[in-house]
């Protein structure tokens, strides 16, 4: 008989969703990976939470605030291994592009003194998560088995990192799939 | 007549006073580097061009070849050394090739791209460093400068200008314009000089042709660095 599926879960922290729209150019073969994964949590299902026994975790996106970090730590708990999927996840990408900024100075810009916005308050609903300081990349936070770099990878670089892992091969993109732009 | 050394088993011809990376260069076999230039003196500043010579690393832009010596180059070691090395510049500077002008023709992604590096590694530095716009024709970001000292050399040994100079020791490297305000547009710099065409990174812009050509089609889009080879001879 088929063996048991493996769970892949994904999910976009400080990132574009732009990756998963480029997990979803794999097209028609999305089919042929469905006979050997199922989908936990992920944008994809909005299942909320990661089960316990997770095989994969595809991270997008980096850090920018505190629930980022709740969420990484749970998949990385929570998943055997783990992705880090487009420039995001990986350097930091364009949200990063403001750390070499004061977190209060850009706050300060954006609902205060940018022209046109009157009686600006800067948002502090305790629902709300708490930016970090800096926008960091998953792996200086959380062990990280793999990457996928690109912004975002193609449809085509995602199929060769999974289908290499799923034949137990240590993946490997060539030239033309590999690109960090 | 030619003498011979021998390079990853394979027998390379040079010339007398000829170093390894120039010799395996015009034998059409490509050892990664970033400061080299043929058309400058070595400076053997990023080390990705280190070779094993009889077992010892050395850099193989500035080692002269020897008749009868044995290069290792294209080993798993050493181009693991070399991916490590190129993590230490990406996490050193801020390179995000997604906003670029010079993503894929940026000869350190390429080089990256040739060592399969997949990620940085390493922490991040993210650096504060301002770009300097003030030139009419030329950008210069210094966020991507990986310090190979090509400008600096260009400038000095070719304009006779002396524009660029690398300021501070270790870490605290840094490159530097030669002007009391510091700013491009305060010296005699212009789009024609060698110093504007040398840059392997994504420092010294020209203005307004960002992306002429579009990402995708450019020149390590189309071909791999390395492959086929900058080469002088046939292989």
């Amino acid at each position: 008989m088929t063996t048991k599926k493996l769970k892949v879960a994904t999910t976009s922290l400080a990132g574009c969703f732009g990756c998963h729209m480029s997990f979803l150019d794999i097209d028609e073969r999305l089919f042929t990976l469905l006979e050997h994964i199922e989908f936990d949590r992920s944008p994809l299902t909005d299942i909320k939470t990661v089960s316990p026994d997770c095989d994969i975790g595809i991270i997008e996106g980096g850090l920018c605030n505190a629930e980022n970090v709740h969420v990484l730590r749970d998949f990385r708990k929570n998943c055997k291994v783990l992705i880090a999927i487009g420039a995001c996840a990986i350097n930091g990408g364009l949200p990063a592009q403001r750390n070499h900024l004061s977190l209060p100075t850009i706050l300060e810009e954006v609902y205060h003194t940018s022209p046109g916005l009157s009686n600006g308050l800067i948002p502090n609903d305790p629902e709300l998560p708490l930016p970090l300081n800096k926008v960091h990349p998953i792996h200086e936070v959380v062990e990280v088995d793999y990457f996928i770099p690109g912004c975002p990878p193609s449809g085509d670089a995602i199929w060769k990192v999974l289908t290499d892992l799923l034949a137990g091969r240590q993946p490997e993109l060539g030239h033309g799939l590999m690109h960090y732009d | 007549m030619s003498q011979y050394f021998t390079l990853d088993g394979q027998s390379i011809p040079f010339a007398e006073g000829q170093t390894i990376l120039q010799a395996a260069q015009q034998a059409g076999v490509f050892i990664p580097h970033l400061c080299y230039h043929p058309e400058f003196k070595p400076h053997g500043s990023c080390k990705l061009c280190t070779v094993k010579v009889n077992g010892r690393h050395t850099a193989s832009c500035t080692m002269r070849a020897v008749a009868g010596m044995t290069v290792e180059s294209d080993t798993e070691e050493i181009n693991a050394e070399r991916r490590a090395l190129t993590q230490m510049l990406f996490v050193e500077g801020n390179h995000f090739c997604p906003s670029c002008e010079k993503s894929g023709n940026c000869q350190l992604q390429a080089t990256a791209y040739h060592l399969g590096m997949m990620s940085p590694h390493f922490d991040h530095f993210f650096p504060n460093r301002p770009v300097d716009a003030s030139h009419p024709d030329v950008l210069l970001d210094f966020n991507r400068c990986i310090l190979c000292s090509l400008c600096v050399r260009a400038s000095r040994d070719v304009d006779g200008k002396n524009v660029f100079a690398l300021s501070g020791r270790g870490i605290g490297t840094h490159l530097i314009v030669n002007a009391k305000s510091g700013r491009l547009a305060d010296t005699d710099f212009t789009l024609s000089d060698k110093a504007a065409q040398v840059c392997p990174v994504g420092v010294i812009l020209k203005k307004r042709q960002g992306f002429a050509v579009p990402i995708g089609e450019r020149r390590y889009d189309k071909a791999p660095i390395g492959a086929p080879v900058e080469t002088t001879e046939g292989r």
